[in-house]
């Protein structure tokens, strides 16, 4: 069908989509804000940690050397030891992997399955729409970490049943702001005539729908992150997701808590890394949420 | 307002049917033979036989197909029996019911310290954009947004309860217990609502109706008080619902931390025993209370907000 009439449309409508964000990009840049510069640098620093630490020249975080049992900081080990002599500088540094596997599993999964409800539910409407959204309504009323917490508990203690569980419920929310989106990019003027013209389903949906969704994923994701760290790193702490001697934030503060009054140290430097990895993320979510989409207030009618 | 309640109160069963069909799947998700796990919790020394697990199904009423399951599941829970823990063999109901208590204590002193907070904060930094309250008021918001509840809970009882000794680290009974444990939950819910409230207050105060009233003259003070802040914290009711979930996630950790003898320790506890019986009554009963949070948030938004009850803007 194409023909220069569709040629022609697709140019014009393109800025509309775009809403002039990469030009918005360019002019304002990321690192204008001091809050988002630092978000991006802690974000930046902790992927970079994360990747090498296998690499690092450190002590492996899982070696137990009794007779350094609760050693302080000293110029071997940086941090000290804990309670079995393991090094804590490098069960901090391999919990950052740890933590960004688990969270980027998590998020991967759970943006899956919302883009999936969302996008089905928006573009399909009628009794599909009505029915998705039903679920995701009775599934609202489920706190998620509550939920989680209990899928966690039927399926067992482990870390990979912990992302599963919070994969399986951290969706819900997104899903009904990516059906919003979805539905008002769907009810486009250029949508409409682009179906005239004849336009496919397929072609419609990635050509004028995506690029719309897409920006508000990015942001949704990056806002999201912390609140996943936060999550998973609970179920941990809780006993329920990473399994000692695994070197994961969560997993440490439980395994210190006995040592509360002798090393509280063991206690904040695992506390100080997660609070450090959640406010990296948030500053960045928000420069981004600045900067790329504003999310359009989602008001859609029942 | 008529007609909507209706539609809302008959819809109500319907989501309570659908939030006891999720809980009740959640139990048959769990990988095992739950008869065979209550055995093993009973008598961990043995390996239970194949006829006393055969029995045990039974006397579970495992054996039957799964919708009679869910179905004798919902009718006993209609009528307050959520069954026995597999654990205790308590019933689980009046478990809930006596853990209530102390988890209703904590979340309201969380509550309450976060409105008392968060009001005046987001009020004040609104209003003075751009200034150090504004500031701090936002940093504060940043940091109680990233602060996991369950660190600060340590940080808490390292400084206020073993260095300093100002205040108890464990237990329940008396109000000063109840202040470290209601600070760790208030943070986050507490960063939220002073990020809405700010964000609220400068939308209302963008409005041309305060335009007008700055413009007759009146003080900043009448501005405030008398025309933006019942706009700007209606979204504070609408928030109702994601609030309480913030509160009660908050709850569920920290009080394992603080020996808080709540719902949170119950549920954990329960959720690494595999005592679904319990897993499975406490998620109902949280998800019907967030449902009717949720409804009566809905209403007295109506009510604090004409404009919802008169169509224009209807949701």
């Amino acid at each position: 069908m194409t023909g220069d009439t569709e040629k022609a449309m697709e140019r014009l409508p393109r800025t509309f989509i775009h809403g002039g964000s990469r030009r918005r990009w360019q002019r304002a840049g990321l690192l204008r804000e001091p809050g988002t510069a630092l978000g991006l640098l802690l974000v930046v620093s902790l992927l970079l940690v994360g990747l090498v630490a296998p690499w690092l020249p450190l002590d492996d975080p899982t070696q137990i050397s009794l007779s350094h049992r609760l050693h302080p900081p000293s110029m071997e080990n940086l941090l000290g030891t804990d309670h079995l002599g393991r090094d804590t500088f490098s069960r901090i540094v391999h919990g950052a992997r740890m933590t960004l596997l688990a969270s980027a599993a998590t998020l991967v999964l759970s943006m899956t399955i919302a883009l999936a409800v969302g996008i089905v539910s928006g573009y399909n409407g009628g009794w599909t729409d009505t029915a998705l959204m039903g679920v995701v309504d009775l599934l609202l009323a489920f706190p998620s970490l509550i939920l989680a917490l209990a899928v966690a508990g039927a399926l067992g203690p482990g870390l990979f049943n912990v992302l599963l569980a919070a994969g399986a419920v951290w969706w819900v929310g997104h899903a009904r702001i990516i059906r919003g989106i979805t539905l008002g990019a769907r009810n486009m003027e250029y949508v409409t005539a682009a179906r005239a013209i004849g336009a496919s389903n397929r072609r419609i949906f990635l050509r004028y729908i995506t690029p719309n969704i897409l920006g508000p994923i990015i942001v949704i994701a990056s806002l999201d992150v912390g609140w996943i760290i936060l999550g998973i790193a609970g179920l941990s702490f809780l006993g329920l997701g990473a399994q000692p001697p695994t070197p994961e934030w969560g997993a440490m503060l439980n395994d210190a808590r006995p040592f509360l009054q002798t090393a509280p140290r063991l206690l904040l430097l695992p506390g100080a890394a997660i609070f450090i990895a959640v406010l990296g993320f948030n500053l960045l979510g928000d420069g981004l949420r600045d900067l790329l989409a504003p999310l359009p207030n989602v008001q859609v009618p029942d | 307002m008529g007609a909507y309640l209706f539609r809302r109160l008959v819809t109500l069963p319907l989501m309570l049917l659908g939030i006891s069909a999720v809980s009740f799947a959640l139990l048959n998700l769990a990988p095992g033979d739950p008869a065979e796990m209550v055995l093993r919790q009973r008598n961990p020394a043995e390996t239970p036989s194949s006829a006393a697990v055969a029995a045990m199904r039974a006397e579970l009423g495992l054996d039957a197909p799964l919708p009679k399951q869910y179905a004798r599941w919902m009718f006993r829970a209609l009528a307050g029996d959520m069954g026995r823990s597999y654990v205790t063999e308590r019933p689980v109901a009046a478990q809930l019911a006596r853990r209530t208590i102390p988890t209703v204590l904590l979340t309201a002193a969380a509550l309450g310290l976060a409105l008392l907070v968060a009001v005046p904060m987001g009020i004040l930094s609104a209003q003075r954009r751009g200034s150090a309250v504004d500031a701090i008021a936002r940093l504060a918001a940043l940091v109680g947004a990233a602060a996991p509840s369950y660190a600060l809970a340590f940080g808490l009882i390292i400084l206020f309860a073993v260095r300093l000794s100002w205040l108890p680290a464990l237990g329940y009974g008396s109000a000063v217990q109840v202040v470290l444990p209601a600070i760790a939950v208030s943070l986050a819910p507490m960063a939220q609502l002073m990020r809405l409230i700010r964000a609220s207050m400068l939308e209302t105060l963008g409005q041309d109706y305060i335009r007008t009233a700055r413009a007759k003259g009146l003080s900043d003070k009448t501005v405030v008080i008398g025309h933006t802040l019942r706009n700007a914290l209606l979204p504070v009711i609408g928030a109702t619902g994601v609030n309480l979930g913030y509160l009660l996630s908050g709850a569920v950790i920290v009080e394992t931390i603080f020996s808080w003898p709540g719902l949170g320790q119950l549920i954990v506890g329960a959720a690494l025993t595999r005592d679904y019986p319990v897993v499975q009554g406490f998620v109902t009963y949280i998800a019907v209370v967030v449902l009717l949070a949720n409804l009566a948030a809905d209403i007295a938004l109506r009510i604090a907000d004409p404009r919802l009850r008169f169509g224009q803007g209807a949701m």
